[in-house]
Formats: structure tokens, C-alpha cells, sequence
């Protein structure tokens, strides 16, 4: 869908291709990388400056849109926590048989614990499928920017790049 | 509406001294030295006063002192910001009506 | 008193560090109880570059302008109100609401910022309806939520950021209302509130708040082609809270009342004092940064900030031309870098045409 972007608030797959960044099917076939949903010319580059493999380019202007050689990028994640946006997760198409990874970004409370099945959810934030969590993150350097590993059938492998918000307990 | 004991990014709420204060006549434990209407929404009392022509019901509006909507009586003084006003230990503090009345302590 | 600073938000702080870091005695005036302006609200992590500390949390920002002010020494005065300026840059200060003091300054940077706009609607005086920025400022500074079901009007950055911000302090957030036919804030923040499933509804706008003393419902409604509401596409929103944010203005009375002349530039904000591209007015000595300049974004403002501090120092003899032009052109790099790309350009070519304007008078 044209201009899903700026009438629903999330890119469509469309929009997606447009970013050097978002990789292509046979991308993930070499294990975990980085996919940036970022799609407009912003001036920003921290996803450039924290990745240790120099994996992502943004150059000058800032406001490029940054591009990612799936060669070297050996999926770590420090980008995610990186993005001021977050606008990259972490793939792995090739976590199982059936099952993929996405390591995401997340902000809210409460946290889930590890062994914890959850919703995984799309781009709307519409629940897509159960989702087990196998990794929950903190570093000093992600600044409270947490990062939640989660498994997920391969069958919706596109559509989830997140998890459904748990809800405060009373 | 509730305090935010736990936040992602702004941790955990700071054990703080409490102080009591008195909002149409009921008692409140609130933060010593916290912005009168934040510790009544926190006590989920959100009108704070009543209009002199209409006594249309008014709450916080701009929350940083500008618009004077949450003005309220404090300790018989009306027409407080009460949201860049801190509480104090004993403060009585009344919905005000239309511009209110001048009370008799003096300043 | 040689440099006076008025705001001590980014816009303030950085002019004060910079004129303090060449020599000059600073004094900062705000109204305020506590330093920093918006930048303590602001709990998210700013975009730019490293030297626009990218990837720092707005408060941490605020946290290191403070600190920086207080290793130079610079001193501040809170819960001062400037109530005038005259042509001579005297400036009539009242402290704490009872002291009247008056000071002569060499020069003053003006960095008050700007204030939200309000949009009225049926019911937009019920408890329950605020500027998005109230909202903010309750739950990230005093940490109570000021509702539990919120409508948000406007999805500019101000608007899509506070409803996040709402999120992760445990409100729901029914919906994001736009008026326009597209969403006005970054593709990143709308696209972060999507996926927690808040919708966006563009081509809209609130027609009524419902409620007996307090907001318990919103009706929503569509717009035309031509921003017109269209009868019959009425909806209710349960909803005990409405945020607004519609816009920015500049807070403009002190560089009125110094004398200083205005241009018209809609897409700032409005009334912007004229300045030069060394953030000086239309008056000898008084110069301008932030917002109220031209309502754009804490990054910017930090940049104009040290732009009118250099310049301000330089005014005041602390450094040749050379020197000036030297350091505002580092300034003026890292201000380009930050006015690019769709967003930025809209705001690059507004300044250019105050510059331009102030370019006009001196001919």
C-alpha cells in the first residue's frame, strides 16, 4: 500500500523495499542479521557509529538513509538498542526447522521472563501468533533500551517484529 | 489517576517524605514539596474549580503555570497556580468559585 | 551585568556556556523553579549525530548542561520573571514574585521558548482535556498519570512522542487524530506507537468532548478534502482524557517589548524576531536562539544557543572577527547537518528567509 507510512503510522512492505536496508529472502539464509525499518531521510546515524563490524553505512549526509552489507553484519544486536528510533530488530530465519528469532527492542513494563509464551505482533501491533521468550537484555549501553529475544513459527516469519504489550499487574 | 511506582526509564518512585494535606476538608498523604495538582490527580481529584458564570467545572490545562485553569484556594489565598505551587505539611486547599473570595490570614 | 540569558532551557544553557567558556560573566534568568526547559521531559533518545549526542536521552542532555553551567560558574536565577525590556537592554526583573530588581545588560540572548497552541472544540474546557505537553510534564517530572484513556489530537512528533511516553507510563492510548491527510512526525515514532497498536485516524478532528464534569467520552469526526468536518461520520471514543497537540508558538512579548521587529513565518510558528545569521536582532546586542526563533527541535535550539553565545561574546570584545566567524561556522555545520532531508528542508529555507529579511533591513 503507497503512503501506508504516513496514513496508519507503519511502512508497508512497499515502503520497506525502499530502504537499503531491509534485506531480501536470500540475505537470511547466512544466519542472524539487523533489519532497519527506517524509510525517510532523517538526520541520524547512531545505528552507523555503534555497529562493531562497520556492517552498517550512513555516510554525509546524515540524512541518508543507512544501508547494510549483509556480509558482514554478524546479527549481535548492538545496533538495536543503538536506534533512537527503534527502528532495527534482529532476524534469524535460520533459529530451527520451523522456527525463526527476533531479537526487538522494547521500552515498557512489565518485562516479560524468559520461558514466557506471549503474543507476537505485527507491524499494527495485531496479535499474529504465540511467541516464546528465550532471552531478555539489559547492557549499560543499550540505556535502558531492552532487548527480548523471541521464537516464533517461520510460517509468519515477515509479519512479526514485535510482542503485544503485557499489562501492569494490578 | 494513580502514581507511576515503576516506569521503564525512569526507574523506581523515590521513597519520599509524606505530608498531609487537607482538599475540601478530606486528608490526603501526599509527597512533601510535590506540585499541589499533581497530588490531586494522584488522589484522582480532577476539578478544581468552577467558573463564575457558567460554574463550569475546570481542571489542569497547560500544566506549567501559563493558563491559570487549575487555579484553586490555598491556605484562603485563591486564585494559586496549583500547578507549579508546592504542597506543604497542613495545607488546606479548597475548589475555588469564580475569582473567590479573599480569606482572613494575611500574607 | 555583561551577558544576560533569558530561558534556561537547551537554547539558554548552551548560549550561557558558550559566552562563559570565552571569558564573559553570564547571568541566567528563567522562571521557572528548576532549570533546563522542556529537556527533562523529554525521557526518549534524541537523533543526530555523536556531536548532537545521539542516542542520549533528553534528560541526560539537560543533565549535562547543568553541570557544565554549574563547572563555569555561571549563575542562575530561578523563579525570576523578566516583566520588561527597554530599547537600552535595561532589563526589570521580579524574583520569587516579591522582589523588584533592575539590571542593565551588555547583551541578552532571548531563549523563552515557545507554548503550545490550543484548539477549541464543544467541551474542550472539561477536565480532562490538556496540552500534550501537561500531560508530559505530569507524568515524567511529577509521575502521576493524568488519565487512563487518552485521545491524542495532532500527529506531529510533540503529539505521536507524548502518546509513546503515555504507554510506557501505563495509559492506553485510544487514538492518534490528525487532521491533515497525512501523519506529520517522524515515519519512526509513528511507526514505534503503531506497533503497540494505537491507531492513527487521519482526516479527522475532535468535534466534541463528552462528559458531565470531567471528559468521558470523544466524538470524532471526518474531514473533507477541504478540512471540512462531513455530517454523518460522527464517532464516539470511550475516553477519560484528550491531549492536544497542535502546534508551537514562539514566546515573543520580551522581543517585542525590547523593540525588536518581527517577520511572519507560518511554518516556525508565527511572529519570529528578525535576526542575522549570528542570531542577532533587529536591536544592537540582544540576539535570539530556540524556539523562540522558530519553533524546530532541542537539537537545533542547543546549536543556535551556542551560536548566539559565541556571537554575544563577540559583541562584547571577547573575540575578533576572525574568531567569531571561525567558531559560528562549526556552529553552522552542524545546523546544516540537522536541517536535511524532507523534514529538515521546510525548516532550512523558513530560516533563510529570516535571514534574509534582517539581510533587507541593513541595506
Amino acid at each position: 500500500m503507497k503512503n501506508c507510512l504516513k496514513k496508519i503510522g507503519c511502512p508497508s512492505i512497499e515502503e520497506l523495499k525502499n530502504s537499503p536496508a531491509f534485506p531480501k529472502k536470500e540475505d537470511y539464509l547466512k544466519g542472524p542479521i539487523a533489519v532497519i525499518e527506517c524509510v525517510e531521510e532523517i538526520p541520524c546515524n547512531p545505528c552507523e557509529t555503534s555497529c562493531a563490524k562497520g556492517a552498517i553505512s550512513v555516510g554525509k549526509p546524515i540524512t541518508n538513509l543507512p544501508y547494510i552489507d549483509f556480509e558482514k553484519c554478524s546479527g549481535c544486536g548492538i545496533c538495536v538498542a543503538a536506534c533512537p528510533g527503534l527502528a532495527i530488530y534482529v532476524k534469524d530465519y535460520c533459529y530451527s526447522e520451523d522456527e525463526a528469532l527476533i531479537t526487538f527492542p522494547y521500552e515498557y513494563l512489565p518485562l516479560p521472563k524468559v520461558g514466557d509464551t506471549v503474543a507476537a505482533a505485527g507491524r499494527n501491533g495485531q496479535e499474529i501468533c504465540q511467541g516464546k521468550i528465550v532471552k531478555v537484555f539489559q547492557s549499560k549501553v543499550g540505556n535502558k533500551t531492552v532487548l527480548i529475544s523471541m521464537v516464533y513459527s517461520k510460517q509468519f516469519f515477515d509479519e512479526v517484529v514485535t510482542m503485544k504489550r503485557l499489562k501492569m499487574n494490578a | 489517576m494513580g502514581r507511576i511506582i515503576e516506569h521503564s526509564i525512569l526507574g523506581s518512585l523515590e521513597e519520599k517524605k509524606m505530608v498531609k494535606i487537607y482538599i475540601d476538608g478530606r486528608e490526603l498523604l501526599v509527597y512533601e514539596g510535590e506540585m499541589i495538582a499533581a497530588a490531586l490527580i494522584a488522589n484522582d481529584v480532577n476539578i478544581f474549580r468552577y467558573t463564575k458564570h457558567k460554574h463550569s467545572p475546570r481542571g489542569i490545562y497547560c500544566g506549567i503555570g501559563r493558563c491559570t485553569d487549575c487555579v484553586m484556594v490555598v491556605d484562603g489565598i485563591p486564585n494559586v497556580r496549583t500547578c507549579i505551587t508546592p504542597v506543604k505539611d497542613g495545607m488546606i486547599i479548597e475548589r475555588q468559585h469564580g475569582v473567590g473570595k479573599w480569606g482572613e490570614k494575611d500574607d | 551585568m555583561p551577558l544576560v540569558v533569558i530561558g534556561a532551557g537547551p537554547a539558554g544553557l548552551s548560549a550561557a556556556i558558550e559566552a562563559a567558556k570565552a571569558g564573559v560573566k553570564v547571568l541566567v534568568i528563567d522562571e521557572n523553579s528548576k532549570p533546563g526547559g522542556q529537556l527533562f521531559k523529554q525521557i526518549h533518545k534524541f537523533f543526530g549525530s555523536k556531536e548532537h549526542k545521539a542516542g542520549t536521552r533528553g534528560f541526560d542532555i539537560g543533565t549535562l548542561l547543568l553541570e557544565e553551567t554549574k563547572r563555569l560558574g555561571i549563575e542562575v536565577w530561578l523563579n525570576a520573571e523578566v516583566c520588561g525590556i527597554d530599547k537600552n537592554k535595561n532589563i526589570w526583573i521580579v524574583r520569587s514574585g516579591k522582589e523588584s530588581v533592575n539590571i542593565e545588560a551588555g547583551a541578552i540572548v532571548l531563549a523563552s521558548g515557545a507554548t503550545e497552541n490550543a484548539i477549541s472544540f464543544d467541551g474542550w474546557t472539561l477536565p480532562g482535556v490538556m496540552s500534550a505537553g501537561a500531560a508530559q510534564t505530569m507524568i515524567n517530572v511529577h509521575r502521576v498519570l493524568p488519565g487512563k484513556k487518552i485521545v491524542m489530537l495532532g500527529s506531529g512528533n510533540v503529539g505521536v512522542i507524548v502518546s509513546y511516553q503515555l504507554l510506557q507510563a501505563g495509559a492506553e492510548v485510544m487514538a492518534i487524530v490528525e487532521a491533515a491527510p497525512a501523519l506529520g512526525g517522524y515515519g519512526v515514532h509513528t511507526a514505534k506507537v503503531c506497533r503497540a497498536g494505537v491507531p492513527f485516524y487521519t482526516s479527522h478532528t475532535i468535534s466534541r468532548a463528552i462528559g458531565k464534569s470531567s471528559v468521558e467520552a470523544v466524538e470524532t469526526v471526518q474531514l473533507d478534502k477541504t478540512w471540512k468536518p462531513v455530517p454523518g461520520t460522527e464517532k464516539l471514543l470511550d475516553a477519560d482524557t484528550i491531549c492536544l497537540a497542535t502546534g508551537l508558538t514562539p514566546l515573543v512579548e520580551l522581543a517585542w517589548t525590547a523593540g525588536c521587529k518581527f517577520c511572519y513565518i507560518p511554518e516556525l510558528g508565527g511572529h519570529i524576531p528578525i535576526h542575522d545569521a549570528y542570531m542577532e536582532t533587529t536591536i544592537e546586542k540582544v540576539f535570539v536562539a530556540g524556539d523562540i526563533s522558530g519553533v524546530e527541535e532541542a537539537s537545533t535550539a542547543m546549536e543556535e544557543g551556542q551560536l548566539a553565545g559565541i556571537n554575544a561574546a563577540a559583541a562584547l570584545g571577547y573575540y575578533d572577527k576572525e574568531g567569531k566567524d571561525r567558531l559560528s561556522e562549526v556552529v553552522w555545520d552542524k545546523l546544516d547537518s540537522l536541517r536535511c532531508g524532507a523534514f529538515g528542508e521546510k525548516r532550512k529555507l523558513a530560516k533563510e528567509r529570516i535571514i534574509a529579511a534582517a539581510k533587507e533591513l541593513v541595506v
